[in-house]
């Protein structure tokens, strides 16, 4: 497999970091304005803590400002931290979860505008062109997921099929009427489809397929090298996150070794979990991100976290935008499962709502064969099991579909005994996770 | 050399009013960078601190990778960058061909050759000024003093050429003939800072723009971008956002 230094905005991705760093002062000296001016959220926090909008003077300041974190966002349900009218919002996006829990971001047109040049940017890096045939199994609608990559297989000028996700049989049956070269998902489903294609007896030499984007969950190179394997692609791993713009915020190049960060539009920084004071360079901690030209929905020092590290070397493919090891993990108890962000927290608040459960459960997740498989287990009060098993299925599927509605997922629901699970002193383990990636 | 010109974190000021509160700007070359902004925004204030004329009280300026934030205005022209004034300020009472020459007084003092061979270039972008050669520069009308400035910078053979409102005081015509030739300065290969009230106009021809409210750059990116941008057409176009 050839690797070739394909750029969508060589000028941009190649810069010197001089220039880089000339821009991204500039860029921050605006945003604090705009956010200062704009966003009563920001506005009242920077005067708390006695900083003066005006008195940024270089990028060593940034470790002065406010972080945000997603209960900011959750706290000003749904527009609060809008930096624009409404009427210039072009898109909503949301994550999944009722009133309160769900955290919602809003996109003007310029920054629809930047967000498809760089999910370009990352299709690129991976080897996409406009001849490509792009098959896009990210889930769409709410997630900015499938949109995202979307804009951007359309902006390089590709063959976009936006078949969303979920129904095997009808994915691989357009992979192959429809002559995919370029798989994007998450790279537990690619796998599934390798599995469904060998049983199958579909024969992958036969399929143009020649790239995958996979992200939204953590994933090894092991993963990488049976996915390569397996559909004789080259796999490349991208990242995102809907509060900052969605996916477009790194991607790996040909090289596989480290994901590329949009350091023009993102200001990137790794910071000691408990501290919260920035790590020497090269160090694992968490990634605070900063909005650079964000219009709709600047975000100053987001707390994302995750995991992971920077890698200053220069990459050989020639930009010299910084590299972020592949994520490692997390620092809050945040799931993924098939995907998709879960809290523990929402899977509570549904449970304690219900009448007849007890404030006692565990979640347990399990990879299946290719599939997470998460198990609800909840304390009921006893009277529930001398009643007709009817009322057991009752209360099973109520869970099963308040969940379902809450977290954009199914879950299996089993009903125990009161004092059968496990208790804790102090903080208590909710999460049996028993994924091995 | 990367940038031509970088400006970062730049406050200036008259006495103890603070016009510029902490600017950061940069011009590539080959570029038309264009500084909008309504009067009293504080553009003529960064052109002539970035020039020297103004002290910088804080932040960085850099022409061509040299620190010039502490350089006086001559050194400045020696190092490459001249300035269209506002008002176009020919010497009135000296004649076109005196005005250029004079602008080429930095080269001129030690080659005076070629200096002159400017001279010839410029005649060539206005044909104009060849035919009022030795008129003198206060008879000549709006649009010809406007170019009679232009070439006159252009004579110090300048890295970075900085303009001070050239529509000022044009009629529309004019000014659109002012317009087409700065794009044709960018063609030939100069680099242009450009600062303007007539957004539209500036816009137009510009690469990027940096829009300046009260001392503070509040919003930048490329032209094409800020024509569309709501604010700056509420502001400066004149057009409610639709």
């Amino acid at each position: 497999m050839t690797r070739k230094s394909n750029y969508w905005e060589q000028e941009k991705e190649c810069m010197p970091r001089a220039d880089l760093e000339q821009l991204q002062l500039e860029r921050l000296q605006s945003t604090l304005f705009r956010v200062a001016t704009h966003v009563p959220f920001y506005r009242k926090k920077l005067h708390e803590m006695n900083i003066d909008p005006d008195g940024f003077s270089s990028l060593n300041d940034v470790s002065k400002l406010p972080f945000t974190t997603k209960d900011d966002l959750r706290n000003n349900y749904p527009y609060g931290l809008f930096a624009v009218p409404l009427r210039e919002v072009v898109r909503i996006h949301s994550s999944s979860g009722t009133t309160g829990q769900a955290t919602v971001v809003g996109y003007t047109k310029n920054d629809i505008k930047n967000w498809s040049d760089l999910t370009a940017r990352v299709l690129t890096a991976a080897g996409v062109t406009q001849d490509d045939v792009v098959q896009i199994a990210f889930g769409y609608g709410l997630f900015t997921g499938g949109f995202g990559l979307h804009y951007g297989a359309e902006r390089v000028g590709a063959s976009v099929i936006p078949i969303s996700s979920g129904n095997t049989k009808r994915q691989l049956a357009i992979m192959q009427d429809f002559k995919t070269t370029a798989l994007v998902c998450t790279p537990s489903y690619a796998l599934l489809l390798a599995d469904v294609m060998a049983e199958q007896g579909i024969n992958i030499n036969a399929l143009p397929l020649k790239y995958g984007l996979f992200g939204g969950e953590p994933w090894s190179e092991g993963m990488r090298k049976e996915i390569q394997e397996k559909l004789h692609i080259v796999a490349t791993d991208n990242y995102g996150l809907s509060e900052i713009m969605g996916p477009g915020v790194a991607g790996e190049c040909q090289e596989c070794n480290g994901l590329h960060i949009n350091e023009d539009h993102f200001l990137a920084e790794i910071v000691d979990p408990e501290t919260l004071e920035p790590v020497a360079a090269g160090e694992i901690g968490e990634l605070v991100i900063t909005t650079l030209t964000k219009e709709a929905f600047p975000v100053l020092r987001y707390r994302t976290r995750d995991l992971t590290k920077l890698m200053p070397e220069p990459c050989p493919c020639g930009r010299t935008f910084q590299r972020m090891h592949r994520v490692f993990g997390r620092t809050d108890d945040m799931l993924i499962i098939k995907g998709v962000n879960v809290f523990p927290s929402q899977i509570e608040e549904v449970l304690f709502d219900i009448e007849g459960t007890e404030p006692h459960y565990q979640i347990i997740v399990e990879r299946e064969g290719r599939l997470d498989k998460t198990t609800v287990m909840v304390e009921v009060v006893e009277s529930i099991f001398f009643d007709q098993m009817k009322k057991q299925r009752q209360l099973i599927d109520q869970i099963k579909k308040r969940l379902a509605t809450e977290l954009g997922i199914s879950v299996d629901v089993k009903l125990v005994e009161e004092k059968t699970l496990e208790r804790f002193e102090g903080k208590a383990k909710r999460v049996l996770d028993t994924r091995k990636i | 050399m990367t940038a031509m010109l970088k400006v970062k974190s730049l406050e200036s000021g008259y006495g103890k009013l603070k016009v510029l509160r902490k600017i950061s700007m940069h011009v590539n070359p080959g570029e038309i960078v264009t500084i909008i902004g309504a009067n009293g925004a504080g553009k003529t204030t960064l052109l002539n601190t970035i020039a020297g004329l103004i002290k910088t009280t804080a932040g960085e300026i850099t022409l061509q990778d040299t620190d010039i934030t502490k350089t006086a205005p001559a050194k400045i022209v020696a190092l490459g960058c001249s300035v269209v004034p506002e008002g176009r300020q020919v010497f009135a009472t000296m004649t076109v061909r005196e005005n250029l020459v004079l602008g080429a007084y930095v080269q001129y003092r030690k080659h005076k050759k070629k200096a002159l061979e400017e001279l010839d270039a410029v005649y060539d972008l206005f044909p104009v000024l060849k035919n009022r050669e030795k008129q003198l520069a206060g008879t000549l009308s709006g649009g010809e003093q406007q170019m009679l400035a232009m070439g006159r910078a252009l004579m110090a053979k300048p890295a970075l050429i900085m303009m001070d409102e050239p529509s000022t005081g044009l009629a529309p015509l004019i000014v659109k003939n002012i317009f087409r030739i700065i794009n044709q300065l960018k063609e030939s290969g100069n680099t242009v800072l450009l600062v303007e009230q007539n957004a539209k106009a500036a816009l137009a021809i510009a690469d990027r723009g940096y829009v300046l409210e009260t001392g503070k750059i509040i919003v930048q990116g490329p032209a094409q971008d800020l024509l569309s941008n709501n604010d700056v057409q509420r502001a400066y176009l004149g057009r409610e956002a639709i």
